[in-house]
C-alpha cells in the first residue's frame, strides 16, 4: 500500500481544494458492535478536525457498490465502508472523484465489542482512514494521562475508559509517557523529598529511580528514543536539569547551570538533541532552550527588559516547529505557541485560566487544563481552527500528557 | 579514646562499683518510736501554710517552665511567609527565624524539616521548584546562624498543600510559606537560660 512507503513530508492522499476540509461519509457497519464502531469512527474523524464528516444519511448510498454520483452530490470526497467479523475489522476507503478504491486494510480486533482493547482497534482504524484520505495520521489511538485527586489517571481521547493507574497516596505529579505508551514517569512525595518513578502500565509495577533519593526531583520527561529521562533536581541551591538512563541505575548527569535559580519542566525536541525548559534566571519564569549537553542556553520566549510576564510549562511539538507554553496575559494564564523558525507568538485561548499545554502526535491538537467551566478540567484544542472540546468530567483534572500513537503504523 | 584505654576505664568503673557495694552499711535497726510531740496548733498552721506556699511556688515554677517550653515549641514551628514569586526572607521572616535559633542551639537533639509552599497561581510544576528555594532559604538562614545543616531537612510541597482555600490575596499570602516540622528530639524540650 502507498501509505506504508510514505516518506516524511511527501503528501499521499486525496487531492482536494487547499484550505477546505474533504467531506467523508462513513457507511453503516454491519455485524456485532457495528453501530458502536460506526459511531466511534465518525466521532474520531470529526475530532481530528481534518475532514468534514457527513452524517444523517444512511439510506440509498450503496452497500456492495457505492453510489458515487449520489455521494458526490452530498459533498463526500471519500467514502468509508467497513465490515466486522468476530476477529477482524475490514475497511475500504473509496476515492469518490476517481470512483475507485483508495485503500483497504484488515484490523485484527478482539471478539468483545465495546471493551477498551476493541475500542482502541477501532480508533486505530480511524487514524488509518484519516491517513489514507488526508496523508496525515489521526490521533484517536492515543491516551492522555493526568492527575486527579492525588492519583494518575489515563483516558482515551474520546473520554472513554477513564481510570486510575496508581494507588492513593504519595501525591504523584507530572506524568509523562514513554514513546511506546507502555511506561509513565512521574514524581511523587517521599518523607525526605520528591522522587521520580517509572510505572509499567503492562504489569502495574512502579520503580523509583535510584538517582533521586533526596531533595526535589520533579517534572521528568522521557527522551524521544525512550532510553533516558531528563528531570529537575534541586537541594539547597536552586534547581537544574539532569539526564539519567531510564532503565538502569546509572548516576545522573547535570545539564543546566542555573546558579541558584529555578530550572524545570524540560521538554525534548523531536530529534532528542535539545530541550526547552522553564527558568527563573532572568528574575521571573521564561522559556529557554539548551542543547542536551548543556551548551548554548538561549532565551526562547520574547522577554524584554522590564517585562514581568510569567511564561512556563513549555511543550515541544512532535514536528519540531512550535513550542506551546502558558503565559500570563492580563493577570490570567493563557496558552500560546512560539515558532522556532521566526519566533512568532500566537495566543490560542482567552476563556478562563488555561495552563499546561501538551501536543498531540499530530502537532496540531493540544490538551490543556482550564477552569473555564468552574473546577479545572482537561480540554482539547485544534490549534488551526480554534475548535475546543472538554475531555474530562467529574473531579478536578490537571497536569496532562498526550501519548504517541498506540496504533499499528 | 583507644580500645585499650576504654577497656581500662571500664575495669576501673567496675572496681569502683564493687568497692561501693562492699562499703554499703548493714541496714540500721528500726529506731525507737519518738515521743509524741506536744500539740501546738499554731505551729501546725504555720507548717501547713509553709507547705502550701512551697507547693504553690513549685507549681508556679512548673507552670512557668511549661509556658516557656510551649513558647519555645511555638517559635520553633512558627511559619515564615514570602512575597509573590519570591524566595527571599523578609525582615518579618528574619525575626521569626531568629527566635528559632536559641531553641535549636539549646536542644541539639532536635531535627526539623522545613516545608516550602506556594500559592496556587502559576504553574504547579514551577511552584515545586519555587517552594524548594523557599525551604532552602530558611535552612540557609539557620545554618548561617550556627545551626548544623545536618539537622535540617527541606522539602517542597509547591502549591499542593494550601492552608487557605480559594482565591484572593488573603488566601494567597497564607499559602506562600515555610512550615517547620519537628522530626526528632521534640520531647523534653529544654529552654534556653535567661
Amino acid at each position: 500500500m502507498a501509505q506504508d512507503t510514505t516518506r516524511q513530508g511527501v503528501h499521499i492522499g486525496l487531492n482536494y481544494q487547499p484550505g477546505t476540509k474533504p467531506g467523508v461519509l462513513v457507511l453503516p457497519i454491519a455485524g456485532a458492535g457495528g453501530d458502536s464502531a460506526h459511531t466511534i469512527i465518525q466521532r474520531d474523524l470529526d475530532f481530528a478536525d481534518a475532514m468534514n464528516v457527513i452524517t444523517g444519511i444512511d439510506q440509498g448510498i450503496g452497500d456492495a457498490a457505492v453510489n458515487f454520483p449520489l455521494v458526490e452530490k452530498l459533498g463526500a470526497a471519500a467514502v468509508v465502508q467497513a465490515s466486522l467479523t468476530p476477529a477482524s475489522l475490514h475497511i475500504i476507503v473509496y476515492d469518490v472523484a476517481k470512483k475507485r478504491v483508495l485503500a483497504t486494510r484488515d484490523f485484527a480486533i478482539p471478539a468483545t465489542p465495546g471493551n477498551a482493547d476493541w475500542r482502541m482497534v477501532v480508533h486505530d482504524a480511524s487514524d488509518w482512514v484519516q491517513q489514507a484520505i488526508t496523508g496525515s495520521r489521526g490521533i484517536a489511538a492515543t491516551r492522555i494521562a493526568f492527575i486527579r485527586d492525588g492519583q494518575i489517571y489515563i483516558t482515551d481521547t474520546d473520554g472513554a475508559d477513564t481510570r486510575p493507574v496508581t494507588q492513593k497516596g504519595g501525591g504523584p505529579l507530572s506524568p509523562q509517557w514513554h514513546p511506546t505508551g507502555r511506561y509513565l514517569t512521574y514524581s511523587f512525595f517521599a518523607p525526605r523529598g520528591t522522587q521520580i518513578a517509572v510505572l509499567d502500565l503492562t504489569t502495574g509495577g512502579a520503580r523509583a529511580l535510584s538517582a533521586t533519593p533526596t531533595g526535589l526531583n520533579s517534572t521528568p520527561a522521557f527522551s524521544p528514543d525512550g532510553n533516558s529521562i531528563v528531570y529537575t533536581h534541586g537541594d539547597e541551591d536552586g534547581t537544574d536539569l539532569y539526564l539519567v538512563p531510564a532503565f538502569s541505575s546509572d548516576p545522573a548527569r547535570r545539564i543546566t547551570v542555573g546558579h541558584g535559580t529555578d530550572n524545570t519542566q524540560p521538554t525534548f525536541s523531536p530529534d532528542g538533541r535539545r530541550l526547552a525548559f522553564t527558568s527563573g534566571r532572568s528574575g521571573h519564569p521564561e522559556v529557554y532552550i539548551v542543547n542536551i549537553d548543556g551548551t548554548e542556553p538561549d532565551l526562547l520566549t520574547p522577554f524584554q527588559f522590564g517585562d514581568d510576564i510569567y511564561r512556563a510549562s513549555p511543550n515541544w511539538s512532535p514536528d519540531g516547529r512550535l513550542v506551546a507554553f502558558e503565559s500570563r496575559v492580563n493577570g490570567r494564564f493563557q496558552i500560546e505557541t512560539i515558532a522556532l523558525r521566526d519566533r512568532t507568538v500566537r495566543q490560542l485561548t482567552s476563556d478562563g485560566i488555561n495552563e499546561d499545554p501538551k501536543w498531540a502526535p499530530d502537532s496540531r491538537h493540544l490538551v490543556f487544563t482550564s477552569n473555564r467551566t468552574g473546577v479545572r478540567q482537561l480540554f482539547i484544542l485544534d490549534s488551526e481552527s480554534g475548535r475546543t472540546r472538554q475531555l474530562t468530567l467529574g473531579g478536578p483534572a490537571r497536569l496532562s500528557a498526550w501519548s504517541r500513537s498506540l496504533g499499528s503504523p | 579514646m583507644s580500645r585499650r584505654s576504654r577497656v581500662a576505664s571500664l575495669l576501673i568503673l567496675a572496681g569502683a562499683v564493687v568497692v561501693a557495694c562492699a562499703k554499703s552499711p548493714a541496714p540500721a535497726p528500726a529506731p525507737a518510736p519518738a515521743a509524741a510531740p506536744a500539740v501546738d496548733s499554731t505551729r501546725i498552721r504555720d507548717s501547713l501554710a509553709n507547705a502550701k506556699r512551697m507547693a504553690d511556688s513549685a507549681s508556679a515554677e512548673r507552670e512557668r517552665q511549661a509556658a516557656a517550653v510551649a513558647a519555645a515549641r511555638s517559635s520553633l514551628v512558627a511559619k515564615v511567609f514570602f512575597d509573590y514569586d519570591k524566595a527571599d526572607i523578609t525582615d518579618q521572616g528574619k525575626a521569626i527565624l531568629d527566635a528559632k535559633v536559641p531553641v535549636l542551639s539549646t536542644n541539639p537533639g532536635i531535627r526539623i524539616r522545613v516545608e516550602g509552599n506556594c500559592d496556587r497561581r502559576g504553574s504547579d510544576e514551577y511552584n515545586l521548584a519555587l517552594g524548594q528555594r523557599r525551604a532552602a532559604a530558611a535552612k540557609r538562614y539557620l545554618t548561617d546562624h550556627g545551626i548544623d545543616a545536618a539537622r535540617i531537612d527541606i522539602i517542597s510541597y509547591g502549591a499542593e498543600r494550601p492552608v487557605a482555600e480559594g482565591d484572593g490575596e488573603d488566601a494567597y499570602s497564607q499559602n506562600r510559606r515555610d512550615e517547620f516540622a519537628i522530626v526528632a528530639g521534640g520531647d523534653n524540650l529544654k529552654v534556653a537560660a535567661q
